[in-house]
């Protein structure tokens, strides 16, 4: 009874349905431009896992994500473009980039605290873009990077087309899910979660913060750098705006919506908004006045993003189903026990 | 058990804890009282290692652990509640108290990884210690609710669950019953009982005097810093220098 809302969110069933459609999405949609929208929404929800990990599970809101996915981004494509890599090598040196920069910012911002710490990684996503936009010599500034190599496909698929390269990025998806799945449910999640609740309290509970919150950092710029990555791939074109805060409010929107700490919720903020956003394409700038309005709703109805208010619906009907509903009747009784105490 | 030599920590030029010594004994519920602001909290947080201190020593069980850090302190066996807890209120009772053992575990990012048998056995051995600590304080048939719609007195009681999943030698608890009605405060008190009766020791921070005196056996208690007395319920009650304290000091924790 206990793991029944764990039960109704494992179900399996939904999961398969969620796979299959993203399976059958390229014989279903009109064009290839919708497969190619899914797909960098695809690419998009893996940075919002990542995101996921250190804001939603690990409580520690790093506005350093979008420099760290331009990080992963341009390590792919100077690696290819200019140094003549293939593309599955300079993919993992991507990843590897992204985790050992996040390392390094990691040990250093996290010590401090809360605002604190955002406002010191909002600073370092800054300092990344100035130095992809500045520092010519390495990243071509302002002109970007052209001629990024596409993943070679083992000489059996083309993944400079669309559908087999949005079947790449299903892949990984599918992966940074499975994994954080895995990782939530896990007692290294649950430290996370603990240190989120408070320092001070994780930390009597003999939590080590320094090195959950690092591990935890760098986790999620290592998922930045491998959606940097996919996308450097994609669009085979990179410039400086990659790292344009912008993306991280995005992406922290994303979240929101979604449903921050919750393993659903960024595949549901990602795809949801992108999809809004395209839909509203036709009123051009104007989408802004039904996009905000609809954001705030949001925000005032669901405060804890759609997954978030679900799962608290499911839990509340389950418990009134259960053992719940008479605890609350004896809870009652004690009470009118107790007033004809207090009147005698 | 717990020793403390000439512990004093400074704020700047305000010494919030002065020169205390005090011994506490093993399986003995010991109590540190005093007015607001006397350096009770600040006191707990030297010994659990939240805060260094400026001088003296803390030994625990003989062993130093004053410049210790925190999470190391608690490894050791010191468990503690603060005043106010926060706890994941979307989570159930169970869920927030399986990482109270975690402290015992070692898996880390590769057996998650990889799903390890490490990592199931230590799951399991945390789901059951959550499961033990819950029972212990008679809060199992809330283990499925969230934290979100548990009473205040509950949410107090899973505080001392969460406490007692560390698997603790000592527990400090900072102002146990503290907003819950008489009736309720009388059952943290058999809690207590029941917890030095299972071969653990507690110090605690209390301003219910009622309380205090018909369940301590042995009193610290502080005043600006220092400590001013010490010793049985009834030598603390009689002690001129402690009623000076309460009574030409701050009304409230007399009450």
């Amino acid at each position: 009874m206990l793991f029944k809302l764990g039960s109704l969110l494992m179900k399996p069933g939904a999961k398969m349905a969620l796979l299959a459609f993203a399976i059958v999405f390229p014989f279903l949609a009109d064009n290839e431009y919708q497969v190619y929208v899914m797909a960098s929404a695809f690419v998009w929800a893996i940075a919002v896992y990542g995101l996921n990990i250190i804001t939603g599970y690990c409580g520690q809101l790093n506005l350093a994500h979008g420099g760290f996915f331009a990080i992963g981004a341009y390590t792919l494509g100077l690696l290819t473009a200019d140094a003549g890599w293939s593309f599955w090598p300079a993919f993992v040196a991507a990843l590897v980039m992204t985790a050992v920069l996040g390392f390094f910012v990691g040990i250093v911002s996290l010590r401090l605290k809360e605002h604190y710490f955002a406002i010191f990684t909002l600073c370092v996503g800054f300092i990344i873009y100035l130095l992809i936009d500045k520092w010519e010599e390495l990243t071509h500034g302002p002109i970007g990077v052209r001629d990024i190599a596409a993943p070679s496909g083992f000489g059996l698929v083309d993944f400079t087309e669309t559908t087999p390269f949005y079947y790449l990025v299903l892949a990984f998806l599918v992966f940074s899910i499975w994994f954080m799945g895995r990782l939530s449910r896990s007692l290294l999640g649950r430290t996370f979660i603990a240190i989120r609740n408070g320092d001070e309290l994780a930390q009597s509970l003999g939590i080590n913060l320094m090195r959950n919150k690092v591990l935890a950092f760098v986790l999620s710029t290592t998922y930045a750098g491998l959606a940097g990555a996919l996308y450097a791939g994609m669009v085979r074109f990179i410039g400086p705006e990659e790292a344009n805060i912008n993306h991280t409010f995005d992406m922290i929107t994303y979240l929101l919506v979604g449903g921050i700490g919750t393993l659903t919720g960024p595949l549901l903020g990602t795809v949801g908004i992108v999809w809004i956003t395209q839909s509203l394409q036709f009123l051009e700038e104007y989408r802004m006045i039904i996009f905000g309005p609809l954001l705030v709703i949001l925000v005032i109805f669901f405060p804890r993003g759609i997954t978030g208010q679900f799962l608290t619906w499911m839990h509340h009907k389950a418990q009134s189903l259960a053992p719940g509903k008479k605890r609350r009747e004896s809870k009652v009784q004690t009470a009118s026990a107790r007033e004809a105490e207090n009147n005698a | 058990m717990l020793k403390v030599e000439h512990l004093t920590k400074m704020f700047g030029g305000l010494a919030a804890v002065n020169d205390v010594s005090v011994d506490f004994e093993a399986g003995k519920i010991n109590a540190i009282i005093g007015p607001n602001g006397a350096g009770k909290s600040t006191f707990f947080n030297l010994i659990s290692g939240l805060h260094q201190p400026t001088s003296g020593r803390i030994l625990l069980d003989g062993v130093d652990v004053t410049h210790m850090p925190c999470d190391q302190v608690a490894r050791l066996g010191v468990g503690r509640t603060f005043q106010t807890t926060n706890l994941f209120e979307q989570a159930t009772v169970l869920d927030n108290l399986i990482v109270g053992h975690r402290l015992r575990t070692r898996s880390g990012l590769w057996d998650v990884l990889i799903n390890s048998k490490r990592l199931q056995r230590e799951e399991k051995a945390a789901r059951d210690k959550a499961m033990e600590a819950l029972d212990f304080v008679g809060l199992t048939h809330v283990a499925g609710q969230f934290i979100a719609d548990i009473t205040q007195e509950e949410r107090k009681r899973v505080a001392f669950a969460l406490a007692l999943a560390t698997d603790p030698k000592i527990v400090l608890l900072d102002e146990p019953a503290a907003g819950v009605n008489p009736e309720e405060t009388e059952g943290f008190a058999a809690l207590m009982r029941k917890m030095v009766d299972n071969g653990l020791t507690v110090c605690l921070i209390e301003h219910k005097m009622d309380m205090i005196m018909s369940l301590a056996d042995k009193i610290m208690v502080l005043d600006h810093g220092e400590k001013i007395a010490e010793g049985t319920p009834e030598e603390v009650r009689n002690n001129p220098v402690v009623i000076e304290a309460y009574l030409g000091g701050d009304e409230d924790a007399a009450a």
